[in-house]
């Protein structure tokens, strides 16, 4: 890797960027000084394997239109983008547009990603895949595309994940998975990836490890976010139909960064689209209690990729906290961390009491109950607003003259139990009551 | 293997072995565990019962490569407030009492997060001998092989029954000191057999022109110790020696590493060419 010069080729990447060139389909394996693959030689070949098979793959008209009918037929794309009227108004009244990843099959954008990796198990002839999931979206994603193609599903998640997330449990063994509770470590999820990893180096020969974001070793940054590109792909079109023109500006939310980097991927090239990620601030950026990897992290290397990282002094990764337990991770993609050095995505932190503000708003308003996750976007667009408001008032136009468009990554059912408790809408005494309790240490 | 081997320690270490009709015994402990002074024990103890090369462990958030044993080990030196600094003075412990050469096993990003010259250069101070690199690869080294240049360590990375001949070779061209054969595709932890896949392993690698090899994980006594010794220039032992600290302390350390240590004998496989 090239430490020395990578200063340089940031500023020329940048530079090339100002003078039309493209950001889109970064290949890997590294995005400026990031990505990579620092992994045990033990996986290297099966990483090689993946590399080749993803390569030929996306080149072969019939895996894509394998992907095309799975996407249409089984997952329900395209999904729509739906203007939130009401919602605006708290947005500083300028339009916002939900890009309903809610409304895919499984309810959110993970089936994107687990239908073309599961796919690619095939094509490899491996039998077994194996995923980590935090609070249990991508090991039902997983479970899903498993059963949907004849796969043997394994999914490891931290022990006191399973306890407070049982109907998640309950769902991948519906499906036919293997459930694993992580006891090692901090048994959260970077503890669940790491035992996913010590399985995979194990059984290599019959099994895929199907990763559930844009982190990791190469190819999976580049590979993942090739299988979400159809966010950005759809929005862009449909933003363009419907009111056509592009948007002011497009936020995501970022845990590992797949929902985020799919919907950014169709707007990179488009330097009048301002691109923002909100991160999870969790109790502030301040306490030390936050999943806030960008804006406080340092570059470090963690389960195979140069990237932001949450670490100690030593290099020691430090636990994460949000409520949200699809953004509670101390790393991020190493896509990310590159347009955030170039400065062609904002990354800010949300903490949780915004995001539960969102949340509720957008049940309010619009008839649409968001994941937590997604409403660290919503949170972030309603400051967007203000700021794009302000900016259009000053030159003489009006709020209604912006659009944000908005990835509202996945559906907010798995929540209701934390947001009923930190709403405080249950009886001491109900069961839900205890859940939503537990929930809420997320 | 590159040039230098005058000046490498492990390398010395291991042909002083050979030169004794052995295979060299390397012995694996967790810095810090169950606290840094008896870490220092123990590791002299392994260096007077019979190891030649000391590897010692980084305590680490993520240990990817090791299985239960070493994993509660580590995790509880960290509970216990370890600090990566201290590596080196466990290093520098057992470096001025005893001729074994020590290398640091341990994980990228604490060398990372510490600065790879700065690191190389304390351990280098330290008396260490190099390191171990469980998730650093050739491709991703060049600040290491520069630093690992500059302070004359030794850099021992890993190879693999997956490795293809392409990976392998420019491993073995990487590597000094030794290569690093992993037995098993697999993470650390004592198995009841070793693999037939670590013989294949080594000789690869001395088909890529590897000088020495020296195979780890699953190996816990004796008779592996003496299966692997009839292949390979070195043997190395680690969940069983941190099972045995964890169990009886520095005594039982120092008598596992003695019975180890009789398996060590290569007896008539020796070639005029090895020797």
């Amino acid at each position: 890797m090239a430490e020395a010069t990578s200063g340089n080729a940031d500023n020329n990447a940048a530079e090339a960027f100002l003078q039309g060139g493209s950001l889109k389909h970064a290949p890997g394996p590294y995005f400026g000084n990031y990505g990579g693959r620092w992994m045990p030689e033990s996986l290297i070949a099966a990483l090689d394997e993946l590399e080749e098979t993803f390569n030929k793959a996306k080149d072969d008209p019939e895996f894509r239109a394998q992907i095309t009918d799975l996407n249409k037929n089984y997952s329900g794309r395209p999904s729509l983008l739906t203007e939130a009227k009401r919602f605006s108004q708290h947005a500083g009244g300028v339009r916002i547009f939900l890009k309903r990843e809610d409304l895919n099959h499984t309810g959110s954008h993970k089936i994107n990603n687990v239908l073309g990796q599961a796919l690619l198990a095939k094509r490899m002839g491996k039998t077994r895949v194996i995923a980590e999931t935090g609070a249990g979206q991508h090991g039902v994603a997983s479970a899903t595309a498993a059963a949907l193609m004849g796969l043997e599903c394994v999914v490891y998640m931290g022990a006191e994940d399973c306890r407070r997330q049982a109907l998640n449990v309950a769902r991948m063994e519906l499906l036919g998975a293997t459930v694993i509770p992580v006891t090692s470590g901090s048994q959260t999820l970077k503890d669940a990836i790491n035992d996913a990893l010590r399985d995979w180096v194990a059984n290599v020969d019959n099994t895929h490890y199907l990763l559930g974001t844009a982190a990791g070793a190469h190819p999976f940054p580049a590979m993942v976010r090739y299988f979400h590109e159809v966010i950005g792909e759809e929005a862009r079109a449909q933003i363009l139909e419907q009111e056509g023109r592009l948007p002011d500006a497009v936020c995501a939310c970022i845990g590992g960064g797949s929902n985020a980097i799919g919907i950014f991927h169709g707007f990179l090239d488009d330097p009048s689209v301002k691109i923002f990620g909100f991160e999870a601030g969790g109790d502030g950026v301040d306490t030390g209690r936050h999943a806030a990897t960008i804006t406080l992290g340092k570059p470090g290397v963690l389960h195979g990729a140069r990237s932001y990282l949450m670490q100690d002094d030593d290099g020691q990764t430090i636990e994460s906290h949000s409520i949200s337990a699809g953004l509670d991770y101390p790393g991020v993609g190493p896509e990310h961390s590159y347009l955030s050095d170039i400065g062609r995505v904002s990354y800010e932190p949300i903490t949780d009491s915004e995001a539960m503000e969102a949340f509720r708003l957008l049940c309010r308003t619009e008839g649409i109950i968001p994941a937590i996750e997604s409403s660290h976007a919503l949170a972030g667009a309603m400051k967007v607003g203000q700021r794009l408001a302000a900016e259009a008032a000053s030159s003489g136009g009006t709020a209604q003259d912006k659009i944000v468009i908005v990835n509202l990554s996945g559906r907010g059912d798995k929540d209701v139990a934390t947001a009923a408790e930190w709403f405080d809408l249950l009886d001491k005494d109900s069961a839900e009551s205890e859940i939503g309790k537990e929930g809420e240490q997320l | 293997m590159t040039t230098a081997q005058t000046t490498s320690k492990s390398a010395a270490a291991i042909d002083k072995a050979r030169a004794d009709g052995r295979a060299a015994l390397i012995g694996y402990l967790p810095a810090g565990y169950p606290s840094v002074e008896q870490t220092i024990a123990a590791g002299i103890a392994l260096a007077e019962n019979g190891a030649d090369l000391i590897e010692i462990g980084i305590p680490y958030s993520d240990p990817v490569m090791d299985g239960q044993v070493i994993q509660a080990a580590t995790t509880e030196a960290l509970a216990k407030g370890f600090t990566v600094s201290q590596v080196f003075d466990v290093v520098h412990g057992i470096t001025s009492k005893t001729d074994a050469a020590v290398l640091v096993m341990t994980y990228w990003n604490p060398v990372v997060r510490m600065g790879v010259d700065e690191f190389s250069r304390r351990l280098s101070e330290a008396g260490g001998a190099g390191l171990i690199t469980p998730d650093l690869i050739p491709d991703e080294a060049a600040e290491w092989m520069e630093a690992s240049d500059k302070y004359a360590l030794d850099r021992v990375f890993l190879v693999a029954p997956s490795s293809t001949a392409e990976r392998m070779q420019r491993t073995v061209d990487a590597s000094r000191g030794f290569v690093y054969a992993v037995s098993i595709m697999g993470v650390t932890g004592a198995r009841t057999s070793v693999s037939t896949a670590a013989k294949d392993v080594v000789a690869a690698a001395h088909a890529a022109g590897a000088e020495r090899v020296c195979v780890g994980l699953g190996v816990s006594n004796a008779d592996q110790v003496r299966e692997i010794a009839a292949y390979a220039e070195g043997v190395i032992v680690g969940t069983a020696l941190v099972a045995a600290i964890r169990d009886g302390g520095v005594d039982a350390v120092a008598s596992l590493t003695k019975d180890l240590s009789t398996g060590l004998s290569r007896g008539t496989v020796l070639t005029e060419e090895e020797a």
